[in-house]
């Protein structure tokens, strides 16, 4: 019997596992994929929001800019890449210079600090390679963070402070007894059970089923699929901040921003659809997210595009985040709705949970032992002298794998066998960025195979390149090897 | 810290050609920094056979072509740091790298050759819609897999693209047991050697659909299908004429890029028509006692070539090291003109170097009767000749006598087309 | 009977012809004399080198290039890599040792196409 058990390992559920990972509690969570971040957390803008999107006096205006303001100091103790680098809203006319003034207020009501209004030769001054505008909505505290970093980042500080982590278990079932829920979920081809005090579903777009299991869902999902361009770090300084555009009647419009790691994302579009699980791309989309960037900017050269991604968000009609007790009983809670800025809250979010938890009976006490920090070694981030050392110590910091991003074999075991491990191509890549780059792990994608078969001591025909199933080799090509 | 005469950086083919070349001059403090555990580099798992008619007389593997030329650089006292991944390079030529056994380390040296090579253009760079399953690879990628790892990627499968590599993966897929449904070209000509067509394709019934592309990649986990559409002449698929593939993999062989963010990193210019370094007639660049050749500086469809190249470019930094010299700062410039992609080299000095030199280009299109010419800014005509097929797939070579453009500026290199069929 | 081929002797790729007139086979089109071998046994009993790769134990590697040392019937080429697929090879292995004589009985060896210590 557990005390909590957390549905989803999403950005929200490793926030939340490694919130009560600093109380003396027993602490499980069921995830679906075979890896954390699996979801609509690998698969997003990436940025710290400000703050003065949402409406003021909702719990998503509230969750927003406590969030913002934990960010920096969270990605600080887990070494997670980020970067303060500010945000812009653009106005082209008169009408979308009335639009940031209300966003403006909106910021101001909302608590956001460093806002403020540029003009257009301010914003032409901060980002010469965008396209003339009448002015813009400067906000110093918004930022950029690679998501699923954080999300692992979390899980692995939670799993050394003893929470558990299953993967590739799907909730199918929850029962309530009145005092304690069993939570039956489906394992290579298997029904394990689970039980515990206390539920947090917090599985993204599923939330929605996982909800259904215990009672009816006060809303609607409706999965809505937004596509990105990634481009070459030659491209990433482009721009230096998150640049928006100005919503209107048209739409949100889309983005163009350094990404945490140096490149350049530019999108997402906007659009309904019932599956959620497909996260294609389409030619027309792409079209569309490329004729609407050009608004900002026209200087993108899209054939450094190295890759292009869809994500889906777990959205439903309400513009409210929608955090609530079952009511069926106060010891679950659902999170549902948690689309943007749901990355940014998710900090603050997880700390509401905690409170909710505690108020319907859990009880908390510190541990003695908490700990806070975790680092992952990046060799190309050493001084000269760090980088000899770190090859005197372990010669396999000396090879590099992964020609574009130069990471190094070393960093690629430290991977493999951190607390989370790494067991697939693209586990390895959110991991350490292997495969990241220009060539998209053309020269490095079979050295990883083999370095995960050899450290797994799995046979390389096994290791899959993302989701169960998504084997790369089929087999030796002649029979001639067995019988050696 | 090391110090050497000449360092060249990448082991495979050219910076093989380039240091045994460099060694016949007389340098004799030379290394070859290669980031694989072997020299050769894609030459090992090129095992098709088809190189070495030009430069050794005789149809070779590509194994046995590399095998060829490091057998003449052990014969030598050339060092060779293999597992050694170059990081940067200063405009100073310093180089800063990185292996297992020396840890991070700088070399000093007098010439730099920059033979790094290229890479595969992939699924991203020219975005294709759909799923994002296992089982796409580029061309070189699973050619890795099946011929020095040893594992196949796949039983069903398309290609896109064909190019040479596209066009011997096929091959070589069927020969191991897969079956390939089709090879499709988004262009309406093959961007594969005829001889390709015939032994690679046609042997084995493989269709070719020109004029076609992959408009959709469907499969959650690994690929289930794939959607293949004609396009018209502006390349943009044509809706109704989806043809739908059941297979499990989509090998790419949508072109190659030089590898040159060493060389951006060293500050040295980049012609953005060839995507390589640009360099002077003997394949000097614009920073002075810095070499380009092969692969990285332009994309080659012969070995062969690659090895004709980097000889020159060693020969030239022998040149530099043994008897410094200073390019001119008025060089002639060669310019493309119609029906020309890039030229290499870009500048000639007729105050340095050989008297001739052989300019390497492509054409932008199939051209069926066509007169190849260099112009000066005056008008004048330098060169002529006529040719009856010139294809973007394979690279053009003409020989000039620098003597003829003494006097001029600049030259510009076009194919003048129709008046002159056979 | 006139036959139109690619010659696959060089990247060349001559447009050869090949026509039996009064019971002897002429070849047209090609630029060296290897076209003209080509084109006759192409148009009679066509062959091709094969290569491919074979299991190697006792080193790093664990692929061997090799290659037939001509060419083989092109109906043959099937049943060559099956008998090819038997083999495995023990380090160390040079080029152009033979790794499998006359195989299938066509009078070609398969050789080494690299050495691996």
């Amino acid at each position: 019997m557990y005390d909590v058990i957390i549905v989803g390992a999403g950005i929200c559920g490793t926030s939340l596992a490694r919130e009560l990972s600093k109380y003396r509690l027993s602490v499980c969570c069921l995830e679906r994929e075979n890896d954390v971040a699996d979801g609509t957390t690998k698969a997003n803008s990436g940025i710290v929001h400000a703050g003065y999107d949402p409406l003021p006096g909702t719990q998503m205006a509230k969750l927003n800019v406590v969030g913002n303001a934990m960010v920096e100091q969270l990605c600080k103790d887990l070494d997670v890449p980020y970067r303060k680098n500010g945000s812009l809203v653009l106005a082209f006319d008169d009408d979308e210079m009335k639009t940031i003034q209300t966003l403006y207020e909106r910021g101001v009501a909302n608590g956001v600090p460093d806002l403020s209004i540029l003009s257009g030769e301010e914003v032409a001054k901060l980002e010469p390679n965008l396209n003339p505008v009448k002015g813009a909505l400067y906000a110093k505290s918004a930022g950029v963070v690679s998501p699923w970093e954080l999300a692992i980042a979390q899980m692995e500080v939670a799993v050394q402070n003893g929470v558990e982590l299953y993967l590739e278990r799907e909730v199918n079932g929850i029962t309530w007894n009145g005092e304690s829920f069993a939570v039956t979920a489906a394992h290579n081809g298997e029904t394990e059970s689970y039980e515990a005090r206390y539920l947090v579903n917090a599985a993204g777009v599923d939330a929605d089923t996982i909800e259904s299991f215990i009672n009816e869902p006060p809303y609607h999902t409706k999965p809505n699929k937004g596509q990105y361009y990634l481009l070459d770090k030659s491209q990433g300084n482009l721009v230096h901040t998150v640049v928006f555009q100005c919503p209107s009647k048209l739409g949100k419009g889309v983005l163009v921003s350094p990404t945490a790691h140096g490149n350049l994302i530019v999108g997402p579009d906007s659009v309904d659809q019932p599956d959620k699980d497909d996260v294609s791309v389409t030619a027309d989309r792409l079209a569309f997210i490329r004729n609407a960037a050009a608004r900002s900017c026209s200087k993108i050269n899209y054939r450094d595009s190295i890759r292009n991604f869809a994500g889906i968000r777990a959205q439903s009609e309400q513009d409210e985040f929608l955090i609530h007790y079952s009511p069926v009983t106060n010891q679950m809670v659902h999170l549902a709705n948690i689309k943007s800025p749901g990355l940014t809250s998710s900090p603050a979010i997880a700390l509401e949970v905690v409170e909710m938890l505690q108020k319907a009976g859990l009880v908390l006490e510190e541990k003695d032992s908490y700990q806070t920090t975790r680092r992952f070694p990046r060799f190309r981030e050493l001084s000269e002298e760090e980088k000899k050392r770190i090859i005197e110590k372990d010669p396999r910091y000396g090879r590099i794998i992964c020609r574009c991003e130069s990471i190094t074999e070393g960093e690629i075991v430290a991977a493999v066998h951190s607390p989370v491990p790494a067991t697939t191509v693209d586990a390895v890549k959110r991991r350490c960025n292997a495969g990241m780059g220009r060539c998209q792990g053309g020269f490095c994608s079979p050295r990883v195979v083999e370095i995960i078969a050899r450290e797994l001591h799995r046979a390389p025909e096994s290791i899959c390149k993302d989701k169960a199933g998504s084997y790369i080799l089929i087999g030796k090509t002649t029979k001639g090897e067995e019988k050696a | 810290m090391f110090q050497y005469d000449l360092a060249i950086i990448g082991g495979g083919p050219a910076g093989l050609a380039a240091a045994v070349s460099a060694w016949n001059e007389g340098v004799r403090s030379i290394v070859i920094i290669e980031r694989d555990d072997v020299t050769g580099g894609i030459l090992n798992q090129c095992i098709h056979n088809g190189f070495g008619l030009h430069y050794f007389k005789e149809e070779l593997t590509g194994p046995e072509y590399a095998g060829r030329f490091e057998q003449m650089v052990a014969e030598t006292s050339i060092d060779v740091k293999k597992q050694t991944m170059v990081l940067n390079i200063t405009p100073e030529k310093m180089i800063y790298a990185v292996n297992p056994t020396d840890g991070y380390f700088a070399i000093s040296a007098k010439a730099i050759v920059l033979s790094m090579g290229c890479r595969e253009r992939t699924r991203g760079a020219i975005s294709i819609p759909g799923d994002r399953p296992s089982g796409v690879f580029t061309a070189g990628t699973a050619q890795r897999y099946v011929n020095i790892e040893g594992y196949m990627v796949g039983k069903r499968v398309v290609i896109l693209g064909s190019g040479d590599i596209g066009l011997i993966m096929a091959r070589r897929m069927t020969l191991e047991g897969a079956k390939v449904l089709a090879v499709v070209e988004i262009m309406p000509y093959s961007n594969g050697l005829n001889r390709n067509l015939v032994q690679c394709l046609d042997d084995y019934d493989i269709p070719l659909y020109l004029s076609h592309t992959v408009t959709d990649i469907r499969g959650k986990r690994r690929v289930e299908q794939v959607v293949v559409s004609k396009v018209d002449e502006n390349r943009a698929p044509i809706p109704g004429t989806e043809m739908t593939f059941d297979c499990d993999t989509l090998l790419l062989s949508v072109g190659l890029i030089p590898e040159n963010e060493l060389t951006k990193s060293a500050g040295i210019p980049i012609d953005r028509r060839s995507n390589g370094a640009i360099v002077f007639d003997d394949m000097q660049t614009e920073l002075e006692g810095v070499f380009a050749c092969g692969n990285v500086l332009h994309v080659h469809d012969l070995v062969d070539f690659v090895t004709a190249e980097s000889m020159k470019a060693g020969k030239s930094a022998a040149q530099y090291i043994l008897y410094p010299y200073q390019h001119t700062d008025q060089p002639v410039e060669l310019q493309n003109g119609p029906g020309v992609t890039y030229t290499v080299p870009q500048k000639l000095d007729l105050t340095a170097g050989e008297a001739k030199t052989d300019l390497f280009f492509r054409v932008n299109h199939v051209i069926h009767g066509g007169t190849i010419t260099v112009q000066a800014e005056d008008g004048t005509v330098l060169f002529s000749r006529k040719k009856a097929h010139m294809l973007p797939a394979e690279m053009e070579k003409i020989t000039l006598d620098k003597s003829w453009f003494v006097g001029h500026h600049t030259a510009t290199v076009s194919i003048q087309e129709g008046a002159n069929e056979k | 009977m006139t036959k139109e081929l690619i010659c696959i002797c060089c990247p060349q790729g001559c447009r050869l012809t090949v026509s039996d007139e009064s019971g002897e086979l002429t070849v047209t089109g090609y630029t060296c004399k290897r076209g003209i071998e080509y084109g006759k046994t192409e148009a009679t009993a066509p062959t091709r080198v094969i290569t491919t790769t074979v299991a190697v134990t006792g080193s790093s590697w664990c692929r061997l290039p090799v290659k037939t040392a001509g060419g083989v019937p092109k109906s043959k080429i099937f049943d060559c890599m099956d008998a090819i697929n038997q083999v495995t090879v023990q380090a160390p292995v040079h080029t152009g040792d033979v790794v499998l004589s006359n195989i299938l009985e066509t009078g070609v060896d398969v050789v080494a196409a690299r050495t691996i210590e």
